[in-house]
């Protein structure tokens, strides 16, 4: 199934001036010593711009994930967060660090107790304690209207709320901090066409707003995710299968790579009369 | 079938039996391992900071406020039945004004501790091991550890220290009313002098009596919100995984309960032992 082709992640790097938000190099994972979750990952990811990871399900990308969230430590390699080597700290470090980090999970997991106003509030109760209670209200209710919920749902609990208003509610608490990398896990799985570009465009318009940030999206959706894209990875058993521009993708040549985009973009992008596709959206300005 | 198929087949047998037994005899060393880990960890962290003053004051309103109307209830009938029982024994050897004692000695030493732990194990442990578990399926629990926050710290600990600071509080509640049960059947239908009945109590019972039922209290508090929070922070699937941690939970929870009291009774009555050893 998988190709042998030279892990080209690590060539594309050297195109990306400026600095890595996130470096991972020659990571290896096994859970049982025996079999490798993770073979070898060799990925870049740019400061500032939106990176896409992609791959069929089973191919370490949640695995990915954990890692470069430091809840899970590789078996080998090494990882660097902003320059800092993540194997090398210790749990509490690693806990600071995370407040570096906003994410939007799959299905929010908004706090089923809390409002939406509570949810956003509470990473700042957490972690900024010696802030005023009315400093950190007045932070939470910017967030949501950043995020696009309207104030007549601030007080909702997610249980009386949509799916998109969830999702607009999880992306708020995920800034709530003023993080530096924003991850997005699965940000459109199980949601309608129109959600689904509801949810790009907010991803979309939030990097755009927050100049200087890192967006890290996983996903499985491949006409949302090039939409989106500045840089896509994609994972096959355990390794970076191509790295690059959407463009690049849809000019590769690897077969899975073709397979993959022909089921999920291709089609969408490429005319009928059979012209070259459309140029993605992009959110860099 | 020949002697050698035959043999082979009961050595086929054998190897599968035993290692079933096996297999349950690590899974419990493993899983009890586990869960003296976990109980450690959360223990420990009950006095890391931040303190959790909140958590645990709702806890303990959840844990304790929420369960006095179950336990007056079952304290009450629990000691009219009791009395009756003891009643109707004691008729026979004309010494009814022993009731009250006999009724107290039971209720404040086992009764009250043991189901007061049942009751509040079913109902507030069973709803700790679902809340984590949801919290756990829903990714909730992913959440809190991505933004920095120690979901043991943050779940965990504040629950087990307000079980174990509720439960005594619960039990005295049950105490008091089983033995106000067992005074209104003794005064109110079997007749018994009053003024009999409470020389007879305050002459058996003792304050120990009393703190030996609450120190058990605290320890069944202990370990079944240990083994509520763990089934339930380690649920695994989506809701039947929640129910089985649920079920596991509350199951384990109450038979850890009738064991435990057992041990519990037999160290407590060695330790006066050697209380009264080192008096004289």
């Amino acid at each position: 199934m998988t190709e042998e082709k030279p892990n080209p992640s690590s060539e594309k790097a050297g195109e990306f001036a400026g600095q890595y938000a996130i470096e991972l190099t020659d990571v290896k994972k096994s859970f049982d010593g025996k079999d490798f979750v993770l073979n070898g990952i060799n990925l870049k990811i740019p400061a500032g711009q939106i990176t896409v990871i992609i791959g069929y399900s089973g191919t370490g990308k949640s695995v990915l994930l954990k890692h470069i969230l430091g809840l899970l430590t590789p078996t080998s390699g090494s990882i660097k967060v902003q320059g800092k080597e993540l194997t090398e700290m210790s749990e509490h470090e690693r806990t600071q660090l995370r407040q570096e980090y906003g994410m939007l999970f799959q299905y929010s997991a908004l706090f089923d107790d809390m409002s939406a106003l509570e949810n956003v509030m509470f990473p700042l109760k957490e972690h900024r304690r010696k802030m005023k209670k009315s400093e950190m209200m007045e932070i939470a209710k910017a967030r949501l209207k950043d995020a696009g919920l309207d104030p007549k749902h601030f007080n909702k609990f997610p249980s009386e709320m949509s799916g998109g208003m969830r999702k607009r509610v999880g992306l708020a608490r995920a800034l709530a901090l003023d993080p530096e990398i924003l991850i997005y896990d699965e940000p459109t799985t199980g949601l309608d066409p129109v959600l689904t570009e509801m949810v790009d465009n907010l991803i979309v318009s939030t990097h755009n707003l927050r100049k200087g940030s890192t967006s890290i999206v996983v996903s499985h959706d491949l006409y949302a995710a090039f939409r989106i894209a500045d840089h896509v990875a994609m994972l096959d058993n355990g390794r970076v299968l191509l790295y690059g521009t959407p463009d690049d993708f849809l000019k590769s040549e690897i077969d899975l790579v073709k397979r993959f985009v022909a089921k999920g973009v291709r089609k969408e992008l490429t005319p009928k009369n059979g012209e070259s596709a459309e140029e993605p959206v992009r959110s860099t300005e | 079938m020949s002697y050698a198929e035959r043999r082979a087949k009961f050595n086929q047998k054998f190897d599968e039996v035993f290692a079933s037994i096996l297999g349950t005899i690590t899974g419990f060393i493993t899983g009890t391992g586990g869960l003296m880990r976990f109980g450690a960890r959360s223990i420990g962290l009950i006095f890391a900071k931040p303190f959790r003053w909140d958590e645990i004051i709702s806890h303990m309103e959840f844990v304790g406020n929420k369960s006095v109307v179950i336990i007056c209830l079952s304290g009450v009938f629990t000691g009219l039945a009791l009395a009756y029982q003891i009643y109707l024994g004691f008729k026979l050897v004309n010494m009814t004004a022993l009731v009250g004692p006999t009724v107290g000695l039971g209720v404040l030493r086992e009764l009250g501790p043991v189901l007061t732990g049942l009751i509040v194990s079913a109902r507030a442990g069973g709803a700790m091991a679902a809340r984590l578990g949801t919290m756990r399926v829903t990714e909730q629990i992913d959440a809190l550890e991505v933004m920095g926050v120690d979901p043991i710290q943050y779940l965990v600990a504040p629950r087990i220290i307000a079980t174990v600071l509720v439960m005594p509080l619960l039990c005295g509640v049950f105490d008091f009313v089983a033995m106000a049960g067992c005074w209104m059947i003794c005064i109110g239908l079997f007749g018994i002098d009053e003024a009999a009945f409470w020389d007879r109590t305050t002459q058996w019972l003792r304050p120990y009596h009393l703190y030996e039922g609450l120190f058990k209290a605290a320890l069944f508090g202990l370990f079944f919100s240990v083994i509520c929070t763990e089934r339930g922070y380690k649920t695994k699937g989506g809701a039947e995984g929640v129910g089985n941690a649920t079920n596991q939970g509350v199951v384990t929870s109450m038979v850890m309960i009738i064991v435990l009291d057992f041990f519990v009774t037999n160290l407590i009555n060695v330790f006066y032992k050697f209380e009264k050893f080192f008096q004289s």
